[in-house]
């Protein structure tokens, strides 16, 4: 369920600036405000989008989440295949619905 | 009165946000070129108002409340939701159409259950084809989003009844209304395969739509379309519902997939409304 709250965080910080102000000002206390495991908020406290793909966070949502983090879009591309070398295939979520969670992500690498 | 134009369009970030980064200049300048002649025809249509089916990307709705179908009551909207920067669309108030929304959706609303909002940000998924198609934002748009994205999604024969609706429901009203219908065929987008597109299953797509094949149409099931279009590809829905609204074959008159920084199979075409 918490994939829930993780991708509920970061649809608010893509859409209102004043989610964005409390990101900068305390980003602890923001992510306090949802259910997320420890796995999850540490993903968010380290903008690790590698974890977050692989958690099972949507694209649509993630890569605007990375640009707020000013990250370009092919170094984007290339750290969702690293979290995926790192931590495996993606666990939860749209991109889990088929193969037992060993999702098209490992196929697709090109 | 019937509707004056009815048409789809591809709306990947990427066509604007990424222009820059194409390599394949001369596809993407025919793409450019194809969109312009939809730009023109759509104002050669006379239209006063154009309905955008949409797919949207959790800019308005969330899992926390989705619906199916919703339908765009304000009266005026915003856009981009996205950085604007990174869309390279500005910011904008695009006027909306309220009074004829309410119309028309108290009129599908005889035969499919749709939400409304009077409130929408619109995301790259309309304001990229609206960059291109009326770059002044001054046609007033009627936003109609379909759930592409958060499963579990609206059946393809609803999106297809959802469509009928429209088209009927644009008849009845005397407005000179377009339609247009915006999603990706097959892609992977914001994910490692982005760029990745699978041709010959676009193609057999727009084929169906071409031989308005009702059947074929609605014979895909979201398993089969996730593994050969990707997620993606639940996005046909917003071409279904258009193909629906027209009740006419489709024309193709752009497409290609050698666009791949686009992340999608980039396509335009227009229905032929005089069948
Ligand atoms: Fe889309």
């Amino acid at each position: 369920m918490s994939l829930y709250y993780l991708q509920k965080v970061l649809y608010q910080l893509n859409r209102d600036d004043r989610v964005k102000q409390e990101y900068h000002a305390d980003l602890p206390a923001l992510l306090d405000g949802y259910e997320l495991s420890d796995e999850e908020r540490g993903a968010l406290i380290n903008g690790d989008i590698g974890l977050l793909y692989v958690l099972g966070v949507n694209g649509q949502i993630l890569m605007h989440y990375a640009a707020f983090l000013n990250i370009e879009w092919f170094d984007y591309l290339e750290s969702m295949r690293a979290g995926i070398k790192k931590y495996g295939p993606v666990r939860e979520g749209v991109y889990a619905m088929t193969g037992g969670g060993q999702s098209f992500t490992l196929e697709g690498e090109r | 009165m019937p509707l004056v134009y009815a048409g789809v369009t591809s709306h990947g970030p990427g066509m604007t946000g990424r222009a820059h980064l194409v390599e394949n200049l001369e596809a993407r300048d025919q793409l450019y070129a194809a969109l312009a002649d939809q730009s023109q025809a759509i104002k050669e249509s006379g239209a006063q108002v154009m309905v955008v089916v949409a797919a949207e990307h959790f800019a308005n709705f969330f899992m926390d409340n989705m619906p199916a179908y919703c339908i765009g009551l304000g009266e005026r909207h915003q856009g981009p939701i996205e950085d604007p920067e990174w869309l390279r669309i500005p910011k904008v108030a695009i006027p909306g159409s309220p009074d004829l929304a309410r119309r028309l959706a108290t009129d599908i609303m005889q035969t499919v259950d749709l939400a409304y909002a009077q409130e929408w940000k619109f995301d790259h998924g309309i304001m990229v084809p609206l960059h291109f198609l009326t770059p002044e934002f001054d046609l007033p748009i009627i936003p109609v989003n379909i759930n592409c994205q958060g499963p579990p999604l609206t059946p393809l024969s609803r999106a297809w009844a959802f469509g009928e609706a429209l088209g009927k429901a644009c008849a009845n009203a005397d407005e000179r209304i377009a339609v247009l219908g915006t999603g990706g065929i097959s892609h992977w987008p914001a994910t490692p395969d982005s760029g990745k597109i699978n041709e010959p299953w676009d193609r057999e797509f727009l084929r169906r739509l071409q031989q308005q094949d009702k059947q074929a149409l609605l014979s895909y099931t979201d398993e089969e379309t996730y593994l050969e279009a990707g997620q993606g590809g639940f996005e046909i829905r917003t071409y279904i519902a258009t193909a629906a609204a027209a009740q006419g074959p489709l024309e193709l008159d752009f497409y290609t997939a050698e666009l791949p920084i686009f992340a999608v199979g980039c396509t335009v075409g227009h229905f032929n409304l005089n069948t």
